[in-house]
């Protein structure tokens, strides 16, 4: 909206043609087709799976129909959500670490070339080496089994956090930073005002990414660190189910751990765009 | 409203004094320029791309150190005798109106609260006091551009510099944003060195127009545009006008190095 068109937009409200009724229409549409479409195809997805599982008699320790998986959710609610609360507090606790760490050590590189230029090589090495491979000998050392856990799931969730905060801190328009440089902004100016707003949509979008790591980080870690002392996550409940061939608490723990990295990427989504829609372009509505 | 003094009685504000800037060893952007400003100049620089007009610009607001010679300021020389407009608004999209215009008093330890009426009155200046808290992403760019000139002037610096602020305007805007110049800078009385290539713009605009050539840059001319201010749509169309536009036009040629 520019203020200056004012007298274009009065002039036309009274005059709806065949072409505005039909983007109207498609519009109005696509908000439907939006909710509505995701939500048939999954009606459709576990109808067409009970059909399979009931027309071919498979036992259900190969292939659980939906109406076990149902009643398996329902029967262990308790053990599942005490489950569930455990791998969150792990995955939310590891993201908090990752964007502190993270941008914290963006910050820290973008201010001193010289710790930037020893250290950078070494995030990405960490990054770059499946957690698997490391979550063995992270338990062999650190004997907390939280603090074991918590170190896994940060070793996968920090890395993108600080690559994008870095890359956010050195996008600055060269225009402001001139005119700061004028202004005779001090180094902690130009960070505070200048390139913390400009990093602030990267940083966000680096956040996104991480969320959905921290949880992949947290059932890595259970696997391989197993019960012992702390209570049992969804990772390790599914583990053992298996071992069980209870598939149908398998699946169950399953669509806890989905629906769980679904909250957690919808929580962030709505929070970056809560901090961006005053002013930044992916939070901008068009009109028409 | 401060008087403004004929040219040649004014006082001297700042001198480059035999300036060369040269980028990488071998490059030669600005050969030995010497440039008087005085206080209430309009100055351009005209020229060609390459002439090093921007340069210029940058050596004077301290943003490139000239590999020889010097920029003298008459008297103490401190943080707020300088605005800048560059040719993008330049605006902080994450911030209002207001706090945009704040930014050089912010820079500087004053609270918003501090320096309101000051921030307001700018606004004023140029027309925008309806919009402190609006973003950037909701103005036209002619508008963007007043919120950046607002912010240029809020400290009331002896010397504004501008960089093609206009050019990427339409001509309707601009000619409006010519005019509206006109009437801030003879209401704060400020110095203007104002870069263009535009041998119109800077014919109406200013008083004295530095004509530069290119390869290496450097000062070719001064032509002097004696016309009274104010100058207002009517001096576009006067003989006046097209007198100084022809003599600006030449000497332009001579610096791109076509016969006159």
């Amino acid at each position: 909206m520019t203020t200056t068109d004012q007298g274009l937009v009065s002039a036309s409200v009274d005059a709806i043609d065949a072409d505005e009724q039909r983007r109207a229409r498609a519009a109005r549409t696509e908000r439907i087709a939006k909710w509505a479409l995701p939500v048939i195809m999954m009606v459709l997805v576990i109808a067409a799976w009970a059909w399979v599982v009931r027309a071919n008699e498979i036992p259900h320790y190969i292939l659980p129909g939906p109406d076990r998986v149902w009643g398996s959710l329902r029967d262990d609610w308790a053990m599942l959500i005490d489950a569930a609360y455990l791998t969150g507090r792990i995955t939310l606790l590891a993201l908090l670490l990752a964007v502190v760490g993270g941008a914290g050590l963006a910050i820290v590189f973008n201010q001193s070339k010289l710790l930037e230029l020893s250290f950078y090589p070494y995030a990405v090495i960490l990054q770059v080496t499946p957690v698997v491979s490391i979550a063995p000998l992270i338990f062999i050392y650190v004997d907390s089994k939280v603090a074991g856990m918590l170190l896994c799931a940060w070793l996968v969730a920090f890395f993108p956090v600080l690559s994008s905060t870095t890359l956010g801190l050195n996008s600055v328009d060269h225009n402001l930073r001139d005119l700061f440089r004028i202004y005779g902004a001090t180094r902690w100016q130009r960070l505070r005002y200048l390139q913390l707003p400009s990093a602030l949509p990267y940083f966000l979008g680096g956040l996104k990414i991480a969320g959905g790591l921290s949880l992949i980080g947290a059932v890595v870690a259970e696997l391989v660190a197993g019960t012992g002392g702390i209570g049992s996550g969804l990772a390790f409940r599914i583990q053992e189910a298996g071992y069980r061939l209870n598939i149908a608490r398998m699946f169950a723990a399953l669509s806890l751990v989905a629906a769980m990295g679904v909250f957690i990427f919808a929580a962030l989504s709505i929070f970056s765009h809560l901090l961006l829609r005053k002013w930044h372009e992916s939070a901008l509505k068009r009109d028409g | 409203m401060p008087t403004l003094l004929p040219l040649g009685q004014r006082p001297p504000l700042l001198r480059m004094n035999h300036v060369d800037k040269v980028f990488n060893g071998n490059i030669v952007a600005l050969r030995d320029m010497t440039l008087d400003v005085n206080q209430g100049d309009f100055i351009s620089l005209l020229g060609p791309s390459g002439c090093g007009k921007s340069t210029a610009l940058r050596v004077i607001a301290d943003l490139l150190h000239p590999t020889r010679g010097k920029v003298e300021w008459e008297g103490a020389h401190g943080l707020g005798d300088l605005g800048v407009v560059f040719q993008e608004p330049t605006l902080m999209p994450w911030a209002t109106v207001a706090q945009n215009v704040w930014l050089p008093y912010r820079l500087r330890g004053n609270s918003y609260s501090s320096v309101r009426d000051e921030v307001r009155e700018s606004l004023r200046l140029v027309g925008l006091e309806n919009f402190l808290d609006a973003y950037p992403r909701e103005l036209s760019g002619g508008m963007k551009m007043r919120v950046s000139i607002a912010r240029a002037m809020v400290t009331n610096p002896r010397l504004i510099l501008m960089d093609e602020p206009f050019a990427a305007l339409d001509e309707i805007t601009r000619h409006k944003l010519n005019n509206d110049l006109l009437k801030l800078k003879a209401k704060i009385g400020c110095t203007v060195i104002f870069v263009t290539h535009s041998v119109f713009e800077s014919v109406f605009l200013s008083d004295r127009i530095i004509v530069m050539a290119a390869r290496p840059g450097r000062v070719l001319r001064e032509v002097q545009v004696d016309a009274p201010y104010p100058r207002d749509e009517d001096f576009r169309t006067s003989a006046d006008y097209a007198a100084h536009t022809r003599a600006a036009s030449e000497a332009l040629k001579e610096a791109m190095g076509e016969p006159a």
